[in-house]
């Protein structure tokens, strides 16, 4: 008899076949390529390590439960060293050679818009928490979820900034003059369409506009110019080497601008290498510790990075934060859901309407999570402080930036 | 208006900011410059095309902010990043570059690209993918009406740039080795000949020239960022250098690199920063056609 019931359950999951999900006994195994040597290396890290506090996390409060069975979680992972290739030829080895039937992300919007042609293809879904671009959002993708806010909102935040502080000041928003030097990397160009959208939206002329080409290592013939126009604000994104080129011209150029305003700030570590310089700089980041956001996994924000510190040795960035948080978000759809079927599964990801330490993710039909803003951090006495949007706000905004030569040294 | 033409109105208006714009140039030419000397000397002694010197130039970045994180003064660093690069430099001879001296150009080309690829990936492995700086400290000065600052870090680089690059013209008239590389240089079989171990020069050589790019490394550490897969940009802007000043002439490449920061420069404020690599490459291609040309007239070919 029992024999038979084996039998009948094993015909079964062989009909069912590659929609059943990698159970081996009593573990989920999720997949992921991400990059662990290359370009994105400490990004990568950082990912890896967001994705196993979750798991480890989630094992200890007793794994995840479906159907009256507790199941603990697991992820294979490979190394997709930083290209494009790798990552797409890893997505399928996971899929077709490990059955893998849960994918996790990898690091950077191009990795994962390398990856989400495979996953579609296979139709396995994969909740992703490193690849903000908006392209990945608009070529219809059914498998594909983002607990991350999207690129181009990354400075349009600022520029609503700006404007709210022009009507403070008695000013016209429209009178607010802004520079940009973008990168010319896919998500500098979706940050700089999203500042464009803003600052038509308030009608806000735009004097400079540089990309600044691959490698951002110099920028002074664009702060030359900056000095001369004189701008109320200056936008700069170019992931962390941006962040840090930037920070160092900017200073050593005495570049006065009443707004300054970047992305990955965190990430280069601008206030705890660049102590002075990196003052009153504005930078656009996707979580903080000290917001009040929480969950029954972590707690709060706080909690969570007092945990990653505790486990990790550094403070959690972003990155790792919202990689935790697309674990979260797996779970959460495993146990409302109360199946492994990957169908039934995406369905319950697309209804995703769930409360985390890393903000609210709630998807749209694209995919990309509508629930969460970004944060504006500033420099103030070498530490990141939230000051925008106002209800997150630890300290006031330090507006206009004081000018160069009223400053210490 | 266009904007190009706007931009040069501004000039202008504030004729200051041309003194800016070619100042900042000039001061980042003079790190070209340095790039641009140790490719001369391994080219025309060697005739190789170092693929590898931006990745020895990062590598001399990273090395300085260790020293400086060992307790270092900024300065210090220079001489010590240029004396480990020196001995890497020696390495790198003995272990893969003999093979390729004096092999066709194609062979030495893909294994210094190998090389590249390697001690990026190293220096990736070892320090992080992290964008890295290192703070000499030094502020900066204000001139003409506060309109035009210079980074005193730049300046100091400048000067190590020019005293480098003297130290090395005298070394290369005055000295033993020096006599010898040079003989090497004009007919490696003929300096054979008369005694020269030639082997020995090249060993010699390519270290010189990694004790010259570790220079420049640290240099870039204090008035850029550097992290592990930024050797590209100097080993382009060096290459370029090089081309157009060809192999026999420190002046030569010392002047051409000033003219190339300046001119990229004065190009990346008129017509927007989107232009300064295109302006670069476009010189280049400019340049080698132009070469190629008038040797086609004398009946000779680019080497």
């Amino acid at each position: 008899m029992r024999k038979a019931i084996m039998f009948g359950i094993f015909v079964a999951l062989a009909l069912v076949g590659p929609a059943e999900a990698k159970v081996e006994g009593d573990t989920i195994t999720l997949g992921a390529a991400v990059s662990l040597t290359g370009r994105y290396a400490t990004e990568g890290g950082q990912t890896r390590h967001g994705y196993d506090l979750a798991v480890k996390r989630i094992n200890e409060m007793g794994g995840v439960k479906v159907g009256g069975k507790s199941y603990k979680l697991d992820i294979r992972y490979y190394d997709d060293e930083s290209s494009n290739d790798r990552a797409a030829a890893l997505a399928e080895r996971l899929i077709n050679q490990d059955g893998i039937k849960f994918v996790l992300g990898p690091y950077s919007s191009p990795l994962t818009g390398a990856v989400a042609p495979i996953t579609e293809r296979f139709k396995i879904p994969m909740v992703e928490a490193n690849g903000a671009s908006r392209s990945l959002f608009t070529k219809g993708y059914r498998y594909l979820f983002a607990v991350l806010s999207t690129s181009d909102q990354y400075l349009s935040s600022a520029v609503d900034l700006a404007a709210e502080r022009a009507k403070e000041d008695g000013r016209a928003p429209a009178s607010v003059r802004l520079a940009l030097a973008m990168g010319d990397d896919s998500f500098s160009l979706d940050v700089r369409a999203g500042i464009l959208e803003a600052a038509k939206a308030h009608n806000m002329q735009i004097v400079i506009d540089d990309k600044v080409p691959d490698g951002f290592t110099d920028i002074s013939a664009t702060l030359a110019r900056v000095k001369a126009v004189k701008p109320d604000v200056l936008l700069i994104s170019g992931h962390a080497k941006g962040a840090a080129t930037a920070t160092r011209q900017i200073a050593e150029a005495k570049v006065d601008v009443p707004m300054l305003a970047m992305t990955h700030c965190d990430s280069a570590q601008i206030a705890e290498k660049m102590g002075a310089a990196a003052e009153y700089t504005l930078c656009a980041s996707q979580w903080a510790p000290t917001l009040t956001y929480s969950d029954k996994w972590f707690g709060s924000a706080q909690k969570y990075d007092e945990l990653f510190r505790k486990t990790y040795n550094y403070d959690a960035s972003y990155q790792a934060a919202e990689s935790s948080a697309a674990v979260l978000v797996y779970v959460d759809a495993f146990e409302r859901g109360q199946s492994l079927d990957t169908e039934k599964v995406r369905d319950s990801l697309a209804a995703t309407n769930l409360a985390t330490f890393y903000g609210p993710v709630k998807f749209d039909d694209t995919g990309k999570n509508t629930g969460k803003p970004m944060v504006l951090f500033q420099v103030l006495g070498g530490d990141y402080k939230v000051v925008a949007p106002t209800k997150w706000a630890v300290a006031k905004l330090v507006h206009p930036r004081p000018p160069w030569s009223k400053r210490g040294s | 208006m266009p904007a190009p033409m706007t931009n040069l109105l501004l000039f202008l208006e504030a004729p200051a900011l041309l003194v800016q714009v070619l100042l900042d140039g000039i001061l980042i030419g003079a790190i070209y410059a340095l790039a641009a000397y140790g490719m001369a000397l391994v080219w025309g002694v060697m005739n190789i095309v170092n693929v590898v010197q931006g990745e020895l130039v990062i590598l001399g970045g990273y090395l300085a902010i260790m020293f400086s994180g060992l307790g270092v003064s900024a300065f210090l660093t220079v001489p010590l990043a240029a004396a480990a690069l020196f001995a890497l430099g020696w390495v790198m001879y003995a272990g893969v570059v003999f093979r390729v001296t004096g092999k066709d150009m194609f062979v030495s080309l893909l294994a210094t690209f190998g090389l590249s690829i390697l001690i990026a990936q190293l220096i990736n492995q070892i320090w992080g993918a992290d964008v890295r700086s290192l703070d000499a400290e030094l502020g900066s000065w204000l001139i003409l009406d506060s309109v035009v600052t210079i980074s005193r870090a730049r300046v100091a680089a400048l000067a190590a740039a020019l005293v480098l690059g003297a130290a090395l013209v005298v070394f290369l008239r005055t000295s033993r080795l020096g006599r010898a590389i040079r003989a090497t240089a004009q007919n490696a079989r003929a300096a054979r000949a008369l005694g020269v171990d030639t082997d020995w020069v090249y060993a010699a050589t390519y270290a010189i020239n990694g004790a010259i790019c570790g220079a420049a490394g640290a240099l870039i550490a204090m008035i850029w960022v550097i992290h592990p897969f930024a050797g590209l940009v100097f080993t382009i802007r060096a290459f370029a250098i090089v081309i157009l000043a060809g192999l026999g002439n420190l002046a030569l490449v010392i002047a051409a690199a000033l003219g190339l920061g300046a001119a990229e420069n004065f190009v990346g404020f008129v017509l927007g920063a989107q232009f300064q690599g295109a302006f670069v490459f476009s010189l280049l291609v400019a340049i080698l056609v132009w070469r190629s040309r008038r040797l086609a007239r004398s009946r000779k070919v680019l080497r």
